[in-house]
């Protein structure tokens, strides 16, 4: 879980943060409430859990709360992953 | 009782004087929406009133008065126009939802200067694009977004300044300037812009089919259809607290979010956060707000996440709700009915070009789910035939809707292109110029949405009557996302359509050709959405993307998008004479 959540943070870094913004983001910190995230752009992080984790994410479980945290998106992965 | 009173009877005693009167306008006044929208409300003796409640991510928090709003309108104008910007000079406001956006926009106009908002989420190929066809002299920004900016400098020439608006002036380069509002020493005497009524005002770009998105120029005379659509159509009184949710970065941001209930005096609330249903509810609770217009994908989302979080909140301050954006399905209507006690949301239909309501439901008339509603009264409607631009008679026939021109908001040019403003007007001479088309009500102006009207004068939505995009309530063109498209290294050919989609009605979906080398594969088609997220905007992402072997073509060689779109909705093709069938 620890590695899972190391992987889905630094492609949030890299893909969703500035290089050179101050921004300090940890695995806890809001993305989507904090507008780091928007909606649209949520299904291109959907489609890198999918595809990294070989998982298939139906829209139900796909909230913007459950995708709020890399916590809690790493938890909603693993519950697939067993 | 609402504003409005009865719609019959407005409808036959109507005349745009009555947005005067609405206004307690006099003549020999200032016709200026900057100064209208602070001054002149302060002048009535309201400057102690609220004029926002902002709350951004973190406990961010602020609360003006219309006093702040004159004062630090006329700090942004002073500085303007002390950095060398003139009546006339395209400004552009390119940052997110927070209060230096408001303020700097009445600035710009107190000023004279031309406003151009732009949607912060945009990447730096948009905002190219949007400030190239411009001629943008400056551009008001923040810390986050000035990136952006700094990429393109070197293409726009005529872009001369950068102001940040705030974050840490120390880390800013040398050719950008910094300035504060709040921080900066207070102006409390500004002289107002002498504007007229056909002073440019706003420019909002908006997309279309071909070609790259156009500017659609507005007028300071467009307040007399924002002010008394906003009182008759959402019923704003002086003690209501209004909250639009649109960015205005988009048209119903600025003529709702800005011009139509400050003229009035109203109160409004911003939050400038992500989307989730609980953060939305709190914020209504918290201020008790009363007058909520909003857009049917963040209904729907709301509507997704069901009944029972909404009863976690006390949102009895409610009492009229309305929509934007695209058409409001009656499911939406029926549920928000059931949950937010007994009151429905009203869906109103306009766009970037008629800067005001045009078809919209009424406080006190009846809401058949799924309508538009009725024209506004001062706007003469009709759908034409699809083929002969006639007016249809008929009840429920499907037509193109169009409007009279001449109504006070209507947009005045394309920036810059005659041509296709012509083009958008039926029975149009072909060396008419922007001026007389706009005035001349022989004509029709065609907004390219079709619709039906049943027997009962209810227009009914049916959908675009071209290629482009409306998703979560924005029209994004084709032509953009495809040009980007090919820019990627791996992509020889790209089409892009619109396709269902239960949430935001249409989402992006892309179909490409790939040049030899690369070969499909899921993590290729999430590089291409990531690519075209950060050089457009996450909007313009497509959320699919379908590999082909080669992309249907007309014998001349261009793409049928038509016959893509067909496939995905499960329509009919069509004629396909005229493809290539090589």
């Amino acid at each position: 879980m620890d590695k899972m959540k190391e992987v889905v943070l630094e492609y949030v870094i890299d893909e969703y943060i500035d290089e050179d913004d101050d921004e300090e983001v940890g695995v806890d910190s809001p993305l989507i409430s904090s507008g780091i995230v928007d909606s649209f752009s949520m299904v291109s992080l959907k489609r890198f859990l999918e595809n990294k984790y070989k998982v298939r994410l139906s829209d139900e479980e796909a909230t913007p709360e459950a995708f709020d945290t890399v916590t809690s998106i790493c938890s909603l992965v693993q519950k697939h992953l067993g | 009782m609402s504003n409005i009173g009865s719609y019959e009877k407005r409808l036959s005693d109507f005349d745009w004087g009555q947005a005067r009167e609405t206004l307690g306008w006099k003549d020999g006044e200032l016709l200026n929406i900057g100064a209208m929208c602070s001054d002149r409300i302060c002048a009535e003796g309201h400057g102690e009133r609220t004029a926002l409640i902002w709350e951004g991510f973190g406990n961010k928090s602020g609360k003006y008065t219309f006093d702040d709003l004159r004062l630090y309108s006329n700090g942004f104008a002073q500085f303007l126009k002390d950095q060398g910007i003139k009546p006339g000079d395209r400004v552009c406001i390119f940052m997110d939802k927070i209060p230096s956006l408001y303020f700097s926009f009445l600035g710009i106009l107190k000023l004279g200067a031309i406003a151009q908002p732009l949607f912060s989420a945009f990447g730096d190929e948009s905002l190219e694009v949007r400030l190239a066809s411009a001629g943008t002299k400056a551009i008001l920004t923040t810390k986050k977004h000035v990136k952006k900016v700094r990429k393109i400098r070197e293409r726009l020439p005529e872009l001369e300044t950068i102001v940040v608006v705030e974050g840490n002036p120390s880390k800013l380069r040398d050719d950008e300037v910094f300035f504060d509002v709040e921080e900066a020493p207070k102006v409390d005497v500004f002289d107002v812009y002498k504007s007229t009524p056909e002073t440019p005002s706003v420019l909002h770009y908006t997309s279309g089919t071909t070609g790259q998105p156009k500017g659609a120029l507005h007028v300071h005379s467009s307040v007399w259809g924002q002010a008394l659509t906003t009182s008759w159509v959402l019923d704003l009184k002086p003690d209501d607290v209004y909250w639009c949710t649109a960015d205005p970065g988009w048209v119903t941001g600025t003529s709702y979010g800005i011009i139509g209930p400050w003229s009035l005096g109203v109160t409004q609330c911003v939050l400038d956060s992500g989307f989730t249903s609980r953060r939305w509810y709190q914020f209504i609770q918290d201020n008790r707000v009363t007058v909520w217009y909003s857009a049917p994908t963040a209904i729907r989302a709301l509507m997704k996440d069901g009944d029972e979080v909404v009863k976690e909140f006390d949102l009895s301050s409610l009492r009229f709700l309305a929509s934007v954006g695209e058409p409001l399905n009656a499911e939406a209507v029926i549920w928000s009915g059931e949950v937010f006690n007994g009151l429905q949301f009203h869906d109103t239909f306009w766009q970037t070009e008629t800067g005001a309501m045009m078809i919209t439901n009424y406080p006190g008339m009846e809401i058949r789910p799924g309508s538009m509603g009725m024209p506004f009264p001062g706007i003469t409607a009709c759908v034409l035939d699809l083929k002969t631009h006639e007016p249809l008679t008929e009840p429920g026939k499907v037509g193109l809707i169009a409007f009279r021109p001449g109504w006070p908001s209507m947009f005045r040019q394309y920036w810059k292109k005659p041509d296709i403003y012509r083009s958008k007007f039926v029975g149009a001479s072909d060396d008419a110029m922007p001026d007389q088309l706009r005035t001349d009500t022989s004509l029709w102006y065609v907004s390219g949405d079709r619709a039906s009207i049943d027997k009962d004068g209810y227009y009914w939505f049916v959908g675009r009557d071209d290629d482009v995009i409306n998703t979560g309530g924005h029209l994004v063109g084709p032509f953009e996302i495809e040009s980007a498209l090919v820019e990627h290294p791996a992509v020889a050919e790209a089409a892009a359509i619109g396709k269902p989609d239960e949430v935001n009605m249409e989402v992006v979906k892309a179909f490409v050709t790939l040049k030899p080398g690369f070969e499909p594969s899921d993590d290729l088609e999430l590089e291409i959405m990531n690519f075209i997220r950060k050089r457009l905007s996450p909007l313009a992402m497509p959320q699919e993307i379908e590999y082909m072997d080669k992309l249907p073509k007309t014998r001349s060689g261009k793409i049928v998008r038509r016959y893509l779109k067909a496939l995905e909705w499960g329509e009919d093709v069509g004629d396909l004479s005229g493809l290539d069938d090589d």
